[in-house]
């Protein structure tokens, strides 16, 4: 169940951004993961369930982009995708293939925050008064 | 009308794990340590082939040191402490595999520059450990012949991470009918070209090959400094 550690450290890399970001309720995540990386989705979804209780991500949306894996065929001079992760063999010709081009990935591409707060009501007389 | 903040962070989620290990990988080479992290499903003959390990190259003179995963007990720790060689645990109290700055910790006070080859047992699990990097330069994943030949293509993410296999206990392959051709097929369909070995630590066959592959490999690490 190494779903909770990478949890964890999802929660930590998004706290980082969002702090730089000036902070703010975290409303969705979106993760790639290829299928190559070990991880199961459902294990994931509620290893983050739990882990992000009282955090600012907490009941985030988090969205899994499913990678699945992709070799290098050197007989067919082609990149292939593969049905699964149990063989490196190319689906077309059989050939055994280490040069993974993708499914490995453990990513986190990006966070998407609540609204900055609308400006409070004494910027907007102010502003049309400005305006008049 | 405010929109959703939309961060495009594009970052690896093991980032910080990553990066303490490429620290550790380059501590490593400065000092000149071979780190051998081994990966397998619990009852493969990990800590038997480290204990045979270190005891061997300890008789050849050489300075090798050991730190030990394990949930819960120190029994792995205190059988690899019996070759004489320094020895340190990390109980990882539940969790299924070792993080880099577990390792990192464990280093503290150890003249690295005095150990010619470390080795990090890791805790018996064949899935948690992949996506996690050690520092290391060599990962061994050891499939004992009781096992069965088609875990290679059941764990495809460990073996394809792995640079060398070591199929253990091949002592006992004809009383459980081990498939050899078949076991090494599975191991070529997920990392295609990875050596393998076989070993049976009860009667020493192959031990030292697996010996000479790890003083060859620390040779290439030492040319490549």
């Amino acid at each position: 169940m190494h779903e909770l550690s990478i949890a964890m450290k999802v929660i930590d890399e998004v706290a980082k951004h969002v702090a730089a970001a000036g902070g703010g309720r975290v409303l969705a995540i979106t993760l790639r993961i290829g299928r190559f990386s070990c991880v199961q989705e459902g294990a994931l979804r509620s290893s983050f369930a739990l882990a992000s209780a009282g955090t600012e991500m907490s009941g985030a949306r988090l969205e899994i982009i499913d990678v699945p894996v992709r070799i290098w065929c050197p007989a067919c001079e082609a990149e292939r995708e593969l049905p699964g992760a149990q063989s490196l063999a190319c689906p077309e010709c059989g050939r055994v293939s280490g040069d993974i081009r993708a499914g490995r990935e453990l990513d986190l591409e990006s966070i998407e925050l609540e609204p900055l707060p609308p400006p409070s009501i004494e910027q907007t007389s102010t502003e049309r008064i400005a305006s008049e | 009308m405010s929109q959703p903040r939309i961060l495009e962070v594009r970052t690896k989620i093991l980032k910080v794990n990553d990066e303490t290990a490429r620290a550790m990988r380059h501590r490593f080479v400065e000092a000149g340590v071979l780190v051998v992290n081994v990966v397998s499903s619990p009852g493969s003959g990990k800590t038997a082939l480290l204990e045979e390990t270190l005891t061997r190259l300890k008789a050849r003179g050489m300075s090798v040191a050991a730190i030990v995963g394990d949930l819960e007990t120190d029994n792995d720790a205190r059988r690899l402490a019996r070759s004489g060689v320094p020895v340190r645990q990390i109980e990882t109290h539940g969790l299924c595999h070792l993080e880099a700055a577990m390792v990192e910790e464990r280093l503290a006070g150890w003249d690295l520059a005095a150990i010619e080859i470390l080795f990090i047992e890791n805790v018996g699990n064949l899935v948690c450990p992949t996506s996690w990097d050690l520092g290391e330069h060599l990962r061994v994943a050891l499939l004992s012949v009781t096992e069965g030949e088609d875990k290679p293509l059941k764990y495809p993410g460990l073996f394809n991470t792995s640079d060398l296999a070591v199929i253990t206990k091949v002592d006992l392959a004809a009383a459980v009918e081990f498939d050899r051709t078949l076991a090494l097929a599975n191991i070529e369909q997920v990392r295609p070209g990875m050596p393998v070995l076989e070993v049976a630590t009860k009667n020493g066959a192959g031990v030292d090959a697996w010996i000479e592959a790890l003083l060859a490999r620390r040779v290439t690490l030492l040319k490549s400094r």
